[in-house]
């Protein structure tokens, strides 16, 4: 069936009708269509990140899980390219192969959402850029993207990028692309940066520190040369409520028993290489021999995985934002907060805190934001609850960039129909 | 190329030169602008300098506000501009225009906050990139990218270009260490993109204007990543009887699961120019060399050189040495770090070619590029990032010899178009420039540029910043019938493109 027949056929009639577009060509042409009468659409792949952003009303849903499918991928060459909503979870299995990986770890949000595993497609990812822990060692999403081809708001086909990790020919739009919800355009080709899989991953567990000895810790962690590739805190607190059960009921890993906070940095590497870096690192900021435990790979491996995929907040009824900051900022911010209506805790070692909010009222949704921005960073709503308390913004609207953010849309989408108002009023 | 086009020149406002410097003072110190014949001349050019031209006049702004006031006044009466850095550029990024502004970055040269504890520097743009490492190696850490110019190129043009140098295949390019910059956009609006935290929220404008050649906004302040010293580095000198068994070595070390700090590889010809020069204790009998540096722990350095020095056996090397020292590991660079030079001596110029092609495809390469320097009776010597697949053939002629420059430009773009057939890109550290241009079309068609140049438009709507520069004027993909024309009007008709 043609676009042209599907668009006349009856599922196109009903309201709010969902298209299902089968290549670039079909998505090139309802685009175009829509284009032409100026109807909005949303743009959805396996819908698992669908919640994040602000809720849609558009006229169409075109929904792009059928360009699915690996392109090509080079292994020696460290690249793969595949239709845009291939799973994340098929495109991880192919790599794993040759022990290669997307090394940004794409987020299973599946657990906050659903309370089990969404993996979701590599184009939601794209779209969405968030990454997992060893971001602040390896780039996020949008430093893994080499090319892309897509659709724009006019139905034209475009691409950028290439198979090649180091390209500067134009602008670099898979940036651009990156992290922009799908206003721009609907991505068809992704082709994605891999890398080696490292032999070994070993972490190191200090038990029993509160915040502030924490975001020190880490701090100096970091600032060291062991090359360390994952730097969280699990706080106790606050144990007035269940969090504290949950994190321990989540992490109880054989090496891991004790119940205590817990601040956890991991090594990755070649056996010989990540023994002596965490020795390096024990003795370099004084850890004592009964304060810690060092998850070897297997359990170091299931403890970060459920660090990233969010599972503390598996069971959370209420409101899960995410904050970007500077690293120094983190314990300030963090102690403005009254401790018993949040629950947290901080990733990137000080550079992201994910926190639950208990009651959200738009006083305290203000206020924090305007905490975090004071702090040079930015606050979103990730998971709304149900009973959604009224938010104008999920996001962080940046004033001065605004009018250019509008005008850099119209370029990729003139009448605006790509998922409009996802990611801020008017864009 | 060689008569190269440039966007009409604006005869009117050449006219009225005296009454801009009049206004330009009124802006600026007046000895922050120079416009005589002499005083313009070392501004012609940058690091391509194939071509010159000299500027309407060259300013030197000390603060952000003075380059916003600059751009305001050149948007009011569209003037054009033509941003600066070091002048390292070897694209001509930085080739002036008759009609236009040369504004020069080399004055905000400050260092502003080295902030230890968010792991960051502050810096203004005409500070040098290796004096970010300089500023911050007494703490152990230092600036990751290394552009071979790093002793004098600027990090304003390294954001402006994505530099790119030894070390990116593990490190990335300028890019991936960047937290944020503080930019002018033509219209005189100063705006502040990222700033110390790891992403940012809403489009990435930071990403958008990293190598975007100075089309965009004029950058005043860079926020770089700094990192902490690894342990140990050594490298390792390896040669091959043949092009194929070195390239075979590169595949097999990243198949092997290794990444390199840094992954470079010579032909015979630079092998033979670098070691005249810079006696570095090169293998003279080999076709192709590799230098292979690891960092990280000592044990693990240890370790994977010698699973590098395996591969290398078994991918028929003739020859391995590896470093006991830090002098000697400098050493073994000195003479790949010199490759510029070391070819200036033995031929008048040269022009370098900066295509990035599948690794697996080199040697394919090599023996189009031998074909073609035949045919073009130029030779050609090679360097390649063979880490990232990042290749530089320096191409021999004689600038006293128009026609020599000519031939060494088709050759040059026929390398090229050859890089883009084999899977690969036209630019992958040197950026578009002046040079590439007219071959953009190789790579994109009409929808892609069109779509890059609505981008142009919005940040810089009457295309005042840097014009001629990364998008084809001359008429090749009209030519090749990509161009929409509706109702006999061209999109952006503005835009000089025949």
């Amino acid at each position: 069936m043609s676009a042209e027949e599907k668009q006349n056929s009856q599922t196109y009639q009903g309201s709010n009708s969902i298209e299902h577009p089968e290549n670039e060509k079909d998505v090139s042409e309802y685009i175009r269509r829509f284009y032409k009468s100026g109807i909005s659409l949303e743009l959805i792949g396996s819908g698992s990140k669908r919640k994040i952003g602000k809720p849609l009303q558009c006229e169409k849903i075109l929904n792009l899980s059928k360009l699915s499918g690996i392109i090509e991928y080079l292994p020696t060459e460290l690249y793969i390219k595949v239709r845009a909503c291939t799973p994340i979870n098929q495109i991880e299995e192919e790599l794993k192969k040759n022990k290669q990986q997307l090394v940004f770890e794409p987020i299973d949000f599946g657990y906050l959402f659903l309370g089990k595993s969404d993996y979701g497609t590599a184009a939601g990812h794209v779209a969405c850029n968030i990454s997992g822990p060893r971001r602040f060692k390896v780039g996020s999403v949008r430093d893994h993207v080499i090319g892309f081809r897509g659709v724009n708001g006019k139905g034209e086909i475009i691409k950028s990028g290439g198979n090649v990790v180091k390209n500067v020919t134009g602008y670099d739009l898979c940036k651009l692309i990156c992290g922009s919800y799908g206003t721009l355009a609907a991505l068809t080709e992704i082709t994605f940066k891999v890398l080696p899989t490292p032999n070994e991953s070993e972490t190191l567990v200090v038990l029993n520190l509160n915040l502030d000895s924490a975001a020190d810790l880490l701090a100096k962690a970091l600032s060291s040369s062991n090359d360390v590739s994952g730097a969280v805190f699990l706080p106790n607190e606050p144990q007035s409520n269940d969090y504290v059960a949950n994190v321990e009921e989540i992490f109880s890993l054989n090496d891991l028993k004790h119940a205590s906070s817990y601040t956890a940095i991991r090594i990755e590497g070649p056996k010989n290489s990540v023994d002596e870096r965490i020795q390096n690192i024990i003795s370099e900021l004084n850890v004592k021999n009964n304060d810690n435990s060092i998850l070897k790979t297997y359990q170091s491996e299931i403890f970060w995985k459920k660090v990233k995929n969010l599972e503390i907040f598996s069971s959370a009824k209420n409101n899960v934002a995410r904050i970007v900051l500077p690293p120094s900022y983190c314990t300030q911010l963090l102690h403005h907060l009254e401790p018993s209506k949040f629950r947290y805790y901080v990733d990137w070692g000080g550079a992201l805190i994910w926190l639950e909010i208990c009651e959200l009222t738009e006083k305290i949704f203000e206020d924090i934001r305007k905490k975090v921005v004071q702090c040079g960073g930015h606050i979103s709503m990730i998971k709304l609850s149900d009973y959604l308390p009224y938010v104008e913004e999920v996001f962080t609207v940046n004033k001065n960039l605004y009018n250019i953010s509008q005008n850099i849309k119209k370029s990729f989408d003139p009448k605006k129909i790509l998922n409009p108002g996802k990611m801020y009023t008017g864009i | 190329m060689s008569n190269l086009v440039m966007p009409k020149v604006d005869q009117v406002l050449l006219s009225k030169k005296d009454t801009v410097i009049r206004n330009l003072k009124k802006i600026i110190k007046a000895e922050n602008i120079i416009d005589s014949e002499d005083e313009t001349r070392p501004y012609e050019t940058d690091a391509f300098t194939a071509y010159r031209q000299k500027p309407l006049a060259v300013v030197f702004p000390e603060t952000t506000e003075e380059v916003s006031k600059l751009l305001m006044y050149c948007n009011q009466e569209r003037i054009k501009i033509v941003p600066r850095g070091a002048g390292t550029g070897l694209s001509g990024g930085a080739l002036p225009l008759e009609d236009g502004i040369l504004l020069s970055l080399e004055r905000l040269n400050k260092i502003l906050e080295i902030d230890y504890k968010n792991r960051c520097v502050v810096v203004q743009p005409g500070v040098t990139n290796l004096a970010i490492t300089q500023a911050v190696q007494n703490q152990g850490f230092y600036y990751a990218p290394d552009p071979s110019s790093q002793i004098v190129c600027s990090i304003g043009g390294n954001v402006a270009e994505n530099s790119g140098g030894v070390h990116s295949l593990k490190y990335g390019t300028v890019t991936n260490s960047l937290l944020g910059v503080e930019v002018v956009f033509m219209d005189g609006t100063i705006s502040r993109l990222g700033g110390k935290t790891y992403d940012s929220e809403g489009y990435d404008l930071l990403g958008l204007v990293t190598g975007s050649e100075g089309l965009l906004c004029l950058i005043t302040e860079v926020t770089v990543k700094i990192l902490k010293k690894p342990q140990a580095v050594k490298a390792a000198l390896i040669g091959f009887p043949t092009v194929e068994d070195g390239g075979n070595c590169v595949s097999d070390i990243i198949a092997n699961g290794i990444i390199p700090a840094g992954m470079e590889m010579m032909d015979k010809v630079l092998i033979h120019a670098t070691d005249n020069f810079a006696k570095a204790g090169y293998p003279r009998d080999a076709e192709a060399m590799l230098i292979v540096e690891i960092d990280g722990t000592e044990t693990e350095v240890t370790e994977l050189i010698e699973q590098v020095s395996k591969i290398a056996n078994k991918n028929k090397s003739s020859s391995i040495k590896i470093s006991n020292s830090d002098n000697e590991r400098l050493k073994f660079w000195a003479g790949r770090k010199a490759a510029f030079p070391a070819c200036g001596a033995i031929s008048p110029d040269y022009l370098c070619m900066d295509g990035t092609i599948p690794r697996n495809k080199l040697a394919n390469v090599l023996t189009e590029i031998g074909k073609l320097s035949k045919k073009y009776n130029l030779s050609v010597a090679n360097a390649f990032h063979a880490g990232d697949g990042n290749l530089h053939p320096l191409i021999m002629y004689d600038a006293n010899d128009k026609k020599s420059l000519e031939k060494a430009e088709k050759l040059g773009a026929d390398i090229l178009k050859y890089c883009v057939k084999v899977g690969g890109v036209l630019t992958g550290e040197h950026g578009v420039g002046i040079e590439k241009r007219e071959l953009m079309c190789e790579m994109f068609n009409d929808n892609d540029i069109q779509q890059q140049i609505k981008i142009k438009k919005v940040l810089d709507s009457r295309s005042l910043l840097n014009p001629g520069k990364v998008f084809p004027i001359l008429r090749k993909c009209v030519e090749e019938g990509r161009e929409n024309v509706r109702g006999g009007k061209t999109k952006f008709p503005d835009i000089p493109r025949f």
